[in-house]
């Protein structure tokens, strides 16, 4: 193993401290006895046995999850269909077009596009709730899936899909069978990123929520703004394992796929 | 005992199984296959051999249904193919790439179109089982496409596509990735392969050699046409064009005038001061038409004395010598400095050959030995 030198260990710690320093402090003043947030008075779990009694965050949780799950489900077929198209579709008018406005919402600013779905909310008159956020998750998160997958698909060899129908598929059986197993994993990570970008969002979900339904990093952010509970602390450490998660099995799947791919496409071109 | 010949392609009675009808496709402005009408017989091995991009792939697309045809009609058993998707043809492929699908086992590869055809179990297993000893591969049914070979890959492709007894099957550069050694034995398995299944097969290759060994009858195209087609030994003895005889083997083309002499005998003037040349030829030209001699190497006998009672005979100095080991190919440049090849069996040691570089030495071949070609 290679020693790294003086320079590089102060960079790589800066870096990371900076990095993970906040995040650190939080997730250990969510262990402190004392009320007061920035006072160590030992060692507690007794925050995190407080948040499961309080039902506001624990309703707020509970459509939180709800809202990702939907979202994401919705998100993973509807993005898989559009980097389909884009990919297999041939040559259409205003391909280039399609392909560019489907990344388009990537790079849009978050107010914009709450306050555009709101509009639009406000407008066919739906009434702001689950479904509302579900819809405008549904939107952002659609156009990271079809990226994740349509990368997938523009390697994957066409004629794999030709011989599904050589051999008898019809095109519906030949992705059943044959694409779709082939590009699961990409899909899988694409549902996971949905998953994790619903969780993780403030400012779409502040427009598009209504009375009725409050997500829980709208709830953290209210009550953050009446001052710092040592119980948001709690949750807040809660959500940062979930996102992780989330994000590690994402990124794991996503490897897997790419070593097989790379291990397939090495032992391809050696014949 | 006479062997029955298996010629359906001279019986006038004989109905081909595929029939392609004035068929043009054009991709754009691209005309990848112009106008081509041929039939395809019933249990022939039939090769399309080209360069890349001369249509051969195209056609054999047609033939699976992944590409229409923009003008035409293709038959197979004299039913119209254009309304039939791939999935309702009576044909299977072998894919270039082989096509594998990774996420199955070998078997479940196999059974993949027995399957779609909502075949028994027990059935499937019956053929599937056939199938993998037909290509000997017993000892692999569970494993994935990666964990084997590519010589292994390469006959599960051929298993799969041959499962489900298709009409015909379509082989589209199915050796092409295999090393030169594993490629000739393959070859032979195919021709065993499709004697016993008793399938019509239609090979697409660039390579001329496995055209030759595999193939009942070979068509040699080019930009979109059909050049010519014909049992291997006839494509190499009597090319019809001198496109055909440059791509099939090495050969010496000779340009000339022609002037008949005598019944399908003529004498060619060439270069300047050489004796004009004696050919025997069944292509007639007319008096003073300029015509190409083409000639094999191993047609043309080198010696180092001048030989008498031959047809035609050069003097030339040696150029260049390729050592083959078992053959030798001599560069014999003429006065002219016209360049031909001779090629000799090595049937003596190396050293007790007896001509080297810059020697003079004779050239002579019969009037049979070449084929004069038009164009």
């Amino acid at each position: 193993m290679k020693r790294i030198s003086w320079f590089n260990t102060v960079s790589l710690t800066l870096g990371f401290a900076f990095l993970y320093v906040p995040m650190l402090i939080l997730v250990i003043y969510s262990f402190n006895q004392s009320k007061l947030v920035t006072v160590w008075a030992g060692f507690s779990t007794k925050w995190y046995g407080e948040l499961m009694q309080n039902e506001a965050f624990l309703s707020a949780a509970w459509v939180t999850i709800k809202v990702a799950v939907i979202s994401s489900s919705i998100a993973t077929v509807l993005g898989t269909m559009a980097a389909y198209v884009l990919v297999r579709g041939g040559r259409f008018m205003g391909r280039t077009l399609f392909s560019g406005m489907i990344y388009a919402p990537l790079v849009m600013p978050e107010v914009i596009t709450g306050l555009s779905l709101l509009l639009l909310f406000i407008g066919i008159g739906l009434d702001r709730g689950v479904m509302t956020i579900v819809l405008a998750h549904t939107t952002f998160s659609m156009c990271y899936v079809s990226v994740v997958v349509s990368s997938r698909l523009v390697t994957f060899d066409r004629s794999l899909e030709e011989a599904a129908l050589d051999l008898g598929c019809s095109p519906s059986e030949a992705f059943r069978l044959v694409t779709l197993p082939i590009i699961a994993p990409a899909v899988i990570s694409g549902w996971l990123l949905a998953f994790t970008l619903s969780l993780d969002d403030l400012v779409i979900a502040s427009f598009t929520s209504g009375p009725a339904a409050t997500t829980l990093p709208i709830k953290i952010y209210s009550a953050v703004r009446l001052g710092v509970s040592p119980e948001i602390n709690a949750l807040s450490t809660l959500m940062i394992a979930i996102v992780t998660i989330g994000v590690i099995t994402a990124s794991l799947v996503n490897k897997r796929q790419m070593v097989r791919q790379q291990r397939e496409e090495n032992e391809a071109g050696r014949n | 005992m006479t062997i029955p010949v298996f010629e359906p392609w001279n019986d006038p009675e004989a109905k081909p199984l595929i029939q392609f009808q004035n068929v043009t496709k054009r991709f754009g402005d691209f005309t990848a296959i112009d106008d081509l009408t041929i039939g395809i017989y019933e249990k022939e091995f039939f090769a399309l051999l080209g360069p890349s991009g001369c249509g051969k792939t195209t056609m054999m697309r047609m033939l699976a249904g992944f590409e229409t045809p923009t003008e035409g009609k293709i038959f197979l058993s004299g039913q119209d193919m254009a309304p039939v998707p791939p999935n309702k043809r009576a044909t299977n492929m072998m894919f270039q790439s082989y096509a594998l699908f990774p996420h199955l086992s070998i078997w479940e590869n196999i059974a993949f179109g027995l399957k779609r055809e909502g075949m028994a179990k027990p059935q499937i297993s019956d053929r599937v089982n056939e199938m993998l000893r037909l290509t000997r591969l017993e000892k692999f049914a569970s494993r994935k496409p990666h964990q084997i070979s590519g010589g292994q890959r390469q006959r599960v492709a051929l298993a799969r596509s041959l499962a489900k007894k298709p009409k015909l099957l379509l082989l589209d550069e199915p050796l092409g990735a295999l090393d030169k050694k594993l490629r000739q034995d393959t070859q032979f398995e195919l021709m065993d392969i499709q004697e016993q299944t008793g399938t019509t097969f239609v090979i697409v290759t660039h390579d001329q050699e496995e055209a030759m060994t595999v193939a009942s009858r070979v068509a040699v195209m080019d930009n979109g046409r059909i050049i010519q087609v014909a049992t291997p030994d006839r494509i190499y003895e009597t090319p019809n064009s001198v496109y055909v005889a440059d791509f099939i083997g090495e050969v010496n083309i000779i340009d000339g005038t022609a002037t008949p002499n005598g019944e399908n005998s003529y004498s060619v003037a060439w270069k300047d001061g050489q004796a004009p040349l004696n050919v025997v030829s069944p292509n007639s030209l007319s008096d003073g038409q300029s015509c190409h001699l083409a000639i094999r190497p191993e047609k043309v006998t080198i010696n180092a004395e001048k030989p008498t009672g031959v047809d035609n005979v050069v003097a030339g100095k040696i150029l260049d010598i390729a050592y083959l080991g078992n053959l030798s190919t001599y560069h014999v440049e003429l006065p002219s400095g016209a360049v031909i090849k001779a090629q000799s069996a090595n049937t003596r040691r190396i050293s007790r050959r007896a001509f080297t570089w810059e020697d003079t030495v004779w050239l002579s071949w019969t009037a049979t030995a070449g084929v004069l070609l038009a164009e």
